[in-house]
């Protein structure tokens, strides 16, 4: 491949015992998008960082424009003509200084213009530097007053100052308005013309429609999908990033009587069509979809941290509104969130503190906590849901990440759940930690209603009575378990076609 | 089989520095070793250990109170102003100074979760404030009875009896007049916030919004009120710490107190090194002052000269910290 601007072949990485790259092979092309799709934890960004200097990979080779690439840190990747627009715009900029420094940042740095700087040269430089990019702000704006897409555009024209041969996007619209978005396609065709080779990694569909010309899916560690003859097929894209391989999944539909849960009219955000649901007694439904689809947003309302914009709910017929978590908990609403070392454990704490944390009035006596009572049913618990430890005693930090997901689900096994709402509850959990957990959940479904969240189909075939597929900030379809059709299941989560999506009737 | 040592290092060897040093000076200083020179240890460190706790109780919620010695001097002044110019009974003086800590707990808490100003930031601007508010009344004079004031009348008030005896009663216990009320009061605070932060779930939901303030929150804990009330029992007990010390001086003396603020931090700071907690915790803190006084005592009396004692409690301070933070770490395993 000597016309390839970079090319990855049999990239190797492992952080301990998990390996997360095991083996990628990747071309990108000179004027040309190619659009990196994976789950989370699919090792994207471990991807990224190996190319873009931040990591040495343990194994396999580089070559950029033919000849070997193997950067040592991120400044020599940068010097050879490898950039990289992170995903979290303020670290590309610098918010306290105006635009002007900003693009000519790395003149600074480079300190060939000796030591006093020549604020009038400085700005010319940066003016010309911005007409180029088609940037329109003013020179001596802080960034910190700009808009946030102006910020990504200068982000992304401190990159073009270097003359980057490959350019790496990392969700380069996760934070920017439609209009907004537009303007940065606008600019990845110029670049394109002048022939950079982009590597845009994003889960939207609707950007992917809109720039790519290669799909490259990567799931667990590897290459699961290349998809570059048009028109490109995103379904199986979407297939090849979630995966469907059928597990012997054991599910005795149930389907309940007892509404317990209803959604009217719902809005959970901005634009977005309303939701309508109910959800039985001893039912569990799984909601996937893409990141930012809405799922998260949905969970969060049902459990008290942000509020709709319209509609109703109600819990067994009685008008339901929380205005906090703790008004959601104190009405037997409990969210398991997600990402548990930042949203659920508290790492200084032992299991059984971890485990009764929400509940530790119904282990006290009066105020003071009556550690028999915390160790009984915090022991019980562990029996059950089969954590693996020493004694409800051990720090938190001593288990495994599937059994510290283990004991975040315990938590709100412990006292009835009206509703329980676990958003991606085996997230970073094996399978066999995944199978317990999912037992467990089903076992104890009946009396409550059960909603998880989630973004990978297999995980919802094998936990769900009921799957609904959420885009775009409501439900776009629905299927039950055991009549599942999987191609209609990812067309749902792929959404409609072209970039303007029609609302859901 | 290191483990174990290392282990064993971090749990007990602030301990066992404290009893060496006990058994250091009591061959070393004749006198050290008795109930007098005990009593004078306690006495030395008791308003400085008031302070500290409840600057532990802003610690274990990831917070920081540096307003503590402003409130407590500010509580000095304003028993004074109350007692001696305004001529009012002990107790409203006492309730006075008490509302007063709780006001400015409040205020800190309202500007840190509310305003979201970052703790340090919050209370350093109201200690400055304090220091500046605590002047005004007094024209920055010390206040005691039988002073001119600006209208030319005299102030007439006294320190009643009652309150000096906050400061100045001593309870006999094996020698007559031994134990100063002031470090009875002490030992109570910390038995009670020994108490409340280690064995409440209120307690213990603290140190869970210090650990994870956002696991927190997403169990339902109502983590901003738990914030303000960690900096008003830090404003309250600065208070208490001020009425004490107002009522051993006598007098509204505005330049006492100005080392506060330090030695309390620190006590609570090398409490962290305590039992190897590597938290806030109320027990540390009170060994911690304790250890720096029975230090200070035991210099003392082997005629170290005055100024050097600074420069130990940070050497102590220093060491309490490498031995936390740094020890700690290398335990493997986490939990406590």
């Amino acid at each position: 491949m000597s016309d390839a601007a970079l090319h990855v072949s049999g990239l190797k990485k492992s952080f301990g015992r998990n390996r997360v790259l095991r083996g990628v092979d990747v071309t990108l092309a000179p004027g040309s998008v190619t659009v990196l799709m994976g789950a989370n934890g699919a090792g994207k960004s471990t991807l990224v960082k190996a190319i873009c200097g931040h990591h040495r990979a343990d194994g396999g080779q580089m070559t950029l424009a033919g000849r070997p690439f193997d950067p040592a840190d991120v400044a020599d990747a940068i010097s050879r003509g490898v950039v990289t627009v992170h995903q979290s715009i303020d670290d590309g900029v610098i918010p306290d200084l105006d635009v002007a420094n900003n693009l000519m940042l790395d003149r600074l740095v480079d300190g060939q213009d000796g030591l006093f700087v020549r604020d009038r040269r400085l700005r010319a430089e940066a003016s010309k530097v911005a007409a180029e990019m088609g940037l329109t702000v003013n020179m001596r704006t802080r960034v910190s007053d700009l808009p946030v897409a102006d910020r990504q555009m200068i982000a992304i024209a401190r990159a073009m100052v270097r003359a980057p041969k490959v350019l790496i996007l990392d969700e380069p619209t996760s934070s920017l308005s439609a209009t907004e978005a537009a303007r940065l396609f606008d600019l990845i065709d110029r670049l394109r013309a002048q022939g950079v080779a982009i590597l845009y990694i994003s889960h939207r569909m609707s950007d992917i429609r809109r720039v790519a010309e290669r799909i490259v899916v990567m799931r667990d560690g590897a290459i699961s999908g290349v998809f570059d003859t048009r028109p490109l097929d995103y379904e199986a894209a979407v297939t090849a990033m979630l995966g469907h391989r059928m597990n012997e999944v054991d599910i005795r539909q149930r389907t309940g009587t007892t509404p317990l849960l209803e959604l009217t009219e719902l809005q959970i955000r901005e634009g977005a069509a309303p939701i309508t649901l109910t959800v039985r007694d001893g039912e569990v439904v799984a909601f996937v979809g893409l990141l930012g689809s809405g799922k998260s947003r949905l969970a969060d309302i049902l459990s008290g941290l942000s509020h709709p914009l319209g509609g109703i709910m109600r819990i067994n017929g009685t008008r339901y509104a929380p205005r906090s978590v703790e008004e959601a908990v104190g009405k037997a609403v409990f969210l398991s969130p997600k990402d548990r070392g930042t949203n659920a454990v508290i790492p200084g704490f032992d299991i059984a503190d971890n485990m009764t944390l929400p509940f530790l009035r119904g282990v006290s006596l009066g105020p003071f906590l009556s550690t028999r009572r915390q160790h009984k049913r915090t022991g019980d618990m562990v029996e059950r849901v089969g954590i693996v430890c020493q004694s409800v005693r051990d720090g938190i930090g001593t288990l495994s990440g599937g059994n510290q997901q283990k004991v975040m689900i315990a938590r709100w096994l412990l006292e009835p759940a009206q509703v329980l709402l676990l958003d991606e509850p085996f997230q970073g959990v094996d399978i066999g930690a995944r199978r317990d957990i999912g037992r467990h959940i089903r076992a104890t479904a009946q009396g409550r209603a059960t909603l998880v969240f989630l973004a990978e189909i297999d995980e919802a075939l094998e936990i769900a009575d009921r799957i609904v597929v959420m885009n775009e900030g409501t439900i776009v379809g629905e299927h039950i378990s055991d009549a599942i059709n999987l191609a209609a299941l990812v067309a749902d989560i792929t959404g409609p076609d072209g970039p303007e999506t029609g609302l859901h009737p | 089989m290191n483990d174990k040592i290392l282990n064993f290092a971090v749990r007990y060897g602030f301990l066992i520095l404290l009893v060496g040093l006990i058994v250091y000076f009591s061959l070393a200083a004749p006198g050290f070793f008795g109930p007098l020179s005990a009593a004078f240890v306690l006495q030395s460190v008791a308003v400085t250990g008031i302070l500290a706790l409840g600057v532990t109780c802003t610690l274990v919620v990831d917070g920081f109170d540096l307003s503590i010695g402003a409130v407590a001097t500010s509580a000095l002044m304003l028993s004074a102003y109350s007692m001696v110019i305004l001529e009012h009974p002990t107790i409203v003086a006492v309730l006075l100074c008490l509302g007063m800590g709780a006001l400015v707990g409040l205020l800190n808490g309202l500007l840190i979760v509310k305003f979201r100003v970052p703790d340090l930031l919050a209370t350093l601007g109201m200690m400055f404030l304090l220091i500046g508010v605590q002047r005004i009344p007094t024209q920055g004079n010390s206040i005691a009875t039988g002073m001119t004031l600006s209208d030319g009348t005299v102030a007439e008030g006294t320190f009643s009896a009652a309150f000096l005896w906050l400061g100045r009663h001593r309870f006999d216990v094996f020698i007559e007049r031994l134990l100063p009320m002031p470090v009875v009061i002490f030992v109570v605070i910390a038995v009670v916030i020994w108490l409340f932060l280690g064995f409440t779930r209120h307690g213990r939901l603290m140190y869970a919004i210090g650990s994870n303030a956002r696991a927190a929150s997403l169990v339902g804990t109502p983590v901003n009120r738990y914030k303000i009330a960690a900096y008003m029992i830090s404003g309250v007990t600065a208070s208490i710490g001020g009425i004490l010390l107002a009522a051993r001086l006598g007098r509204g003396d505005i330049a006492s107190g100005n080392n506060l603020l330090l030695d309390s931090v620190a006590a609570a700071l090398i409490g962290f090194a305590v039992l190897g907690a590597a938290r806030p915790n109320a027990f540390g803190t009170a060994i911690g002052a304790l250890f720096v006084g029975i230090l200070l005592q035991g210099m003392t009396m082997m005629n170290a000269p005055y100024y050097t004692q600074d420069f130990v409690k940070g050497a102590v301070l220093v060491a309490a910290l490498v031995f936390t933070f740094y020890l700690s770490s290398r335990r493997s395993g986490a939990g406590h």
